[in-house]
């Protein structure tokens, strides 16, 4: 909402002077976005000087001149002035300046060959005098410390820029706010004076509005003014058509406009003689159409509420007129309309049709259904003023009363929401200077709500009208009580963090991606999921929610490479979507590793990365999370993104159907795919709801401290075993010969090729064996020794190497 | 007894010359062994007079002791040496570079997030969450915002159905409604997440994080809203001062309604918190609108509150002096490793919230 001061204290008797205006303003909520002079055409044209005058090389009449436009800028102009000489101080325009005298936008041009950065003014050219002869020339003693300034001041008024909260339609017009301020102790209210306007015969343009299911207008008032002579706007009018940013139209128009802006009262002028015989207010059928006043050609739904004549629609009520009956220069009688639509119907409308104008924007909020005849009287007048013409009675139809919002108000509602007391005399001397009719019977307020307030119809509105007048700053500070009700965060929550920590810890990068996605990334992990594709995606490659984590992480890790990145370790931790339901997603790590460990290391052998590095950061982030390793289950299936031969599932515990994790290398075909050029590529996920809460806490789960003394022997063993055989199977089987005894058992070679058979391999174990009850002897140790063999080679069809 | 001690300076001066530990040995053996040189006169005491016995006796020891100390200080002594030759030629160049570190980085977000959670609990608040993706009730109209409202417009939303049913929450608002329908008053939650609005320019990304705060009981009135945000803005930026201001403003799910600024100011090109007499925005907050808590079932006449939200990324730009938006989402490396936190700097309230 923009506005004048000076068009504010047509409304307001105050000695506040701007800044004072200003503060006052955001105090009582209505937010002052800028206070700035309207940027003019002019403000383009700045105080130069030329540095250096030269003959322009294929043209003796031309000159090429070096000019000082302030800062540190030089800048080359061809210029044709006999006067353009070295050190003249003259005017400027760059680029882009639109020409005062012939309204030409310059470009950057050639001149015979050399290039021009815009050009130095005559008078002229600048309509501040016939003189064309030269450029101007501006006085040493005046302009010399001026360069790279404004040539012409500024001298409109500054404008007040207002953003309005969707709740107060009142103050989209100048008086809404001047009431506002006045109720605040900034001024003054001015009393709208009578009228003095004498109308002359009827409205003769029958009007009526249809009473249908849909019908969204309710009041229809109007007046035909005869005789007028439309022409273009006073200086005063079109001055304040300009403050608000809009294009002066003519005196009509700009009335209509002003009035709108002023009182917060759309309005609409129709070319009488152009309504065929009366005016039908009704709801549209499907298929109707009409070209409005935007030079587009409308096609209409059922249900939408139109303006028509006999021959069809003249214009959408409250959103747009039409071309048919719009006023020109010409038009000698005019309709004025002043309507009550209701908002539901101009949002419905407006939305379909994809349509926003000032109109509109005011109508969806709502406009004060008893300015009907004021805005008619206030509009008439000033066309009468400077259009002349002859006004007829104001016709006003309703099909509907307007009713007023009464409400209950106990003054201790008032101190219970803001913690403090207000005393009664200024609380309703607040409200009546809002507008609010107040009574009292005993404690109780019985308000009238004005009008023009459609967002007011609880007590709540009531406090918040009274503590927003008052001002915020006489709310107490009341200090937070530190009582903690629950814990701060649940299991999940914890280990959310937790998992985050450990990761990155394992020196990954944690980015955040957006939670959509490229449904053709997508598509390559997205496995059994549904798409969920956006209706109205931000672009046509954020078209999809993702429905897993490394879409995007793949393609950032792309981007990374792209940039000469050579080892990248990224993680994300967010939600993942399995479906298009609320709740249908699930909290996921996704993690990728690229490159080389030891790159140009000059101690260790730089290799890869491999499978068992994203292995031990996976496993190891789990067990600092909290997950027993010993219970940890791995088996070789993964989701069809992974290298089907270089990838695993982790399983919480041997009883768990779904991995809390995957880890290995990604599909070849996706990096081909892809074109991603990297050395080596893994990645892992984890997904932290597949994780099952521990039903104890530490403190009630650490088990009885208990350690062995004895000596413990270490035993190695090498089997022949078959090449596919998981050696998870191996050191489960030997660990099960004897749980008490054996303490671990650790696979330290694996080896396939010479004097191994086709199809076998070859697997050494470490097994540490140690008693907790006495040292075992040479036998004891022979005894499980043949136990571990005989067991491994009977289950596995292994054979022990000599 | 002229022999022995010529015996004795001999190897004295033998051992002098020594610089092998084998052949020290070899000698030690040569006077001391079985039939050793000294070991072989004290055999001989036997078949001498009492009065001579005593007397070479007690010689016989002290060159005995004189000549064990000399072999073990000579033996000591080359050992030393030895060593130190061996560790001489053991030495390295330590300054050349250890093994490849690889330093993680926490996210800015998930720092800021971290950080703020930490300042609610210790004022009693528990951590709420609710889906990112909400159907048109719980986003809009049970946050008394009804399809009608023209405050929907302020949100550019991004659906999933072409009845505009299903939609990407536009703010974390929608995880007020959820808590208050599964639970009983009193509430103290913060809920922080991602949120979306389809917007995208220098200033706005199609997604970004919000925190809502909520605390509704029988007696909360703005005082204790000014009081919890007045306490957060000063333990998030870590400052002792802050210049706040509460503004009228208007959201449909509370009433009365206000924006929260504070003051700063541009110091040699950098922001600073909480001096100066410039405002920036940095949340919008209320008393929970009696409707509201009526579509979520619990008594408007019994129970209110306050609710707030407030722009994370906004508030770690602000603190962190972080000038793009954008860059949050962008994942480049070189912006992460600059931006990024160390994972063992957990925000907590004993250890400080930032280092």
């Amino acid at each position: 909402m923009k506005f004048t001061v000076d068009w504010l204290k047509n409304h307001l008797d105050t000695k506040f002077n701007n800044n004072q205006i200003i503060d006052k303003l955001t105090n009582i909520g209505l937010e002052v976005e800028s206070f700035e002079s309207s940027t003019s055409e002019l403000d383009t044209f700045i105080v130069a000087k030329i540095i250096n005058a030269k003959t322009h090389p294929n043209a003796d009449r031309l000159k090429l001149c070096d000019v000082d436009i302030g800062g540190d800028k030089t800048i080359e102009v061809v210029c044709g002035a006999p006067n353009a000489k070295n050190g003249l101080l003259t005017v400027y325009a760059p680029p882009g300046s639109i020409i005062p005298k012939n309204q030409m936008k310059l470009s950057v041009s050639k001149i015979r060959g050399v290039t021009s950065y815009g050009m130095l003014c005559s008078e002229s050219e600048l309509q501040l005098s016939n003189e064309s002869d030269g450029i101007i020339e501006l006085k040493n003693n005046i302009y010399a410390n001026k360069i790279g300034e404004k040539y012409f001041k500024n001298t409109s008024e500054k404008v007040l820029d207002l953003s309005i909260t969707p709740n107060r339609p009142d103050c989209l017009g100048v008086r809404g706010i001047a009431r506002d301020l006045s109720a605040a102790g900034a001024g003054k209210l001015k009393i709208n004076k009578k009228s003095k306007l004498k109308y002359r015969g009827n409205q003769n343009i029958n009007v009526t509005i249809k009473k249908e299911k849909a019908q969204g207008c309710t009041i229809f008032g109007s007046c035909l003014i005869k005789g007028v002579t439309n022409k273009e706007s006073p200086k005063w009018l079109k001055d304040k058509i300009l403050s608000l940013g809009q294009k002066p139209i003519s005196a009509i128009v700009d009335i209509t406009n002003y009035v709108m802006f002023d009182l917060n009262r759309p309005l609409h002028a129709y070319d009488a003689d152009k309504i065929n015989n009366e005016i039908i207010v009704r709801s549209s059928s499907k298929g109707e159409s009409f070209e409005a006043l935007d030079n587009k050609k409308y096609i209409l739904e059922n249900d939408m509420c139109v303006i028509s004549d006999r021959s069809g629609v003249l214009g959408l009520g409250g959103i747009i007129g039409g071309t048919r009956s719009g006023t020109e220069y010409s038009t000698k009688n005019i309709l004025l309309e002043s309507a009550y639509f209701l908002p539901r119907s101009i949002r419905k409308t407006s939305k379909q049709l994809n349509i926003d104008t000032d109109a509109k924007f005011r109508f969806e909020r709502g406009i004060d259904p008893l300015s009907i005849e004021e805005g008619l009287t206030k509009a008439s007048e000033l066309i009468k003023q400077i259009c002349g013409g002859e006004i007829s009675n104001l016709d006003v139809k309703k099909i509907e009363n307007y009713k007023k919002t009464k409400i209950n108000f106990d003054p201790f509602h008032f101190e219970k929401t803001t913690g403090f007391n207000i005393d009664n005399k200024e609380l309703i001397k607040i409200l009546e200077k809002l507008g609010f009719n107040v009574s009292k019977n005993k404690k109780i307020l019985k308000l009238v709500v004005p009008s023009w307030r459609p967002d007011i119809t609880q007590s709540i509105d009531i406090v918040e009208e009274i503590v927003r007048i008052k001002g915020y700053e006489h709310i107490n500070t009341s200090e937070p009580i530190k009582i903690r009700l629950k814990p701060t965060l649940n299991y999940y929550q914890k280990l959310f963090h937790f998992l985050q920590r450990s990761v990155a810890s394992k020196g990954y990068l944690e980015t955040v991606t957006w939670s959509f996605t490229d449904s053709k990334i997508n598509q390559m992990f997205k496995e059994n999921d549904e798409e969920i594709p956006i209706v109205n995606p931000i672009s046509s490659d954020l078209n999809v929610l993702r429905n897993s984590i490394f879409p995007n992480l793949i393609f950032y890790l792309k981007k990374n490479l792209d940039r000469g990145f050579k080892d990248i370790s990224l993680f994300e931790i967010g939600p993942v979507f399995k479906g298009k339901n609320p709740g249908d997603q699930q909290t996921v790590i996704g993690a990728v590793r690229a490159g080389k460990v030891s790159r140009l290391s000059w101690n260790d052998k730089e290799r890869n990365v491999d499978t068992f590095d994203v292995k031990k950061d996976v496993i190891q982030s789990l067990c600092e999370a909290g997950i027993d390793k010993n219970d940890i289950v791995i088996d070789d299936k993964s989701p069809s993104y992974y290298h089907p031969g270089k990838s695993g599932g982790v399983y919480q515990n041997k009883n768990e159907k779904k991995a809390l994790a995957y880890f290995g290398e990604i599909h070849p075909n996706i990096i081909k795919k892809l074109d991603i050029k990297t050395e080596g590529l893994v990645i892992f996920e984890i997904c932290l709801d597949h994780i099952k809460e521990s039903k104890q806490k530490i403190k009630d789960s650490k088990s009885e401290y208990k350690y062995s003394d004895f000596q413990k022997s270490e035993r190695d063993f090498s089997f022949i075993i078959n090449k596919n055989f998981k050696s998870q199977e191996l050191v489960n089987l030997i660990k099960s010969v004897d749980e008490k005894l054996i303490k671990s058992v650790k696979v330290f070679d694996v080896f396939e090729g010479e004097n191994i058979p086709n199809g076998k391999k070859s697997i050494a174990v470490n097994v540490t064996i140690q008693s907790e009850e006495k040292t075992l002897n040479e036998n004891d140790l022979d005894n499980i020794n043949k136990l571990i063999i005989s067991l491994v080679e009977s289950k596995f069809g292994a054979k022990i190497r000599s | 007894m002229s022999d022995i001690k010529k015996i004795k300076d001999d190897y004295i001066d033998k051992l002098n010359r020594e610089n092998n530990v084998d052949k020290v040995n070899n000698i030690k053996s040569e006077l001391f062994g079985k039939n050793g040189i000294i070991s072989n006169e004290f055999k001989k005491l036997g078949s001498i007079s009492v009065e001579e016995r005593k007397k070479l006796a007690s010689d016989l020891n002290n060159i005995k002791d004189e000549l064990q100390n000399k072999i073990s200080i000579k033996i000591q002594e080359i050992e030393t040496k030895e060593i130190n030759l061996k560790l001489e030629k053991e030495k390295i160049d330590v300054t050349l570079p250890e093994r490849n570190i690889e330093i993680g980085k926490i996210h800015p977000v998930s720092q800021v997030i971290d950080e703020i959670s930490s300042i609610f609990s210790e004022i009693g608040f528990s951590v709420e969450e609710g889906p990112d993706v909400e159907n048109e009730y719980n986003n809009f109209t049970a946050l008394n915002t009804p399809d009608n409202h023209p405050a929907r417009d302020m949100h550019d939303t991004f659906y999933l159905d072409n009845n505009k049913e299903l939609l990407l929450r536009t703010h974390t608002s929608p995880v007020q409604v959820r808590t208050m329908l599964k639970g009983k008053p009193p509430f103290k939650i913060i809920a922080p997440g991602r949120t979306y609005r389809s917007d995208s320019d220098q200033t706005h990304a199609p997604m970004f994080h919000q925190v809502e705060g909520l605390h509704i009981d029988k007696n909360i009135n703005m005082g204790h809203l000014k009081g919890c945000l007045n306490y957060f803005i000063k333990e998030f930026f870590e400052v002792d001062k802050i210049k706040m201001r509460f503004r009228p403003s208007h959201f449909p799910f509370t009433e009365p309604s206000a924006e929260v600024d504070i003051g700063y100011e541009i110091k040699n090109g950098k922001i600073v918190i909480g001096e100066g007499n410039k405002w920036l925005e940095i949340l919008g907050c209320g008393m929970v609108h009696p409707n509201v808590l009526k579509n979520v079932k619990v008594n408007p006449s019994k129970y209110q509150g306050y609710a707030f939200g407030i722009g994370i990324d906004r508030l770690g730009m602000l603190k962190y002096g972080i000038n793009d938006l954008r860059a949050f989402f962008e994942t480049d490396y070189r912006w992460l490793s600059h931006f990024g936190f160390d994972p063992l700097d957990v925000p907590s309230n004993y250890r400080g919230l930032s280092r």
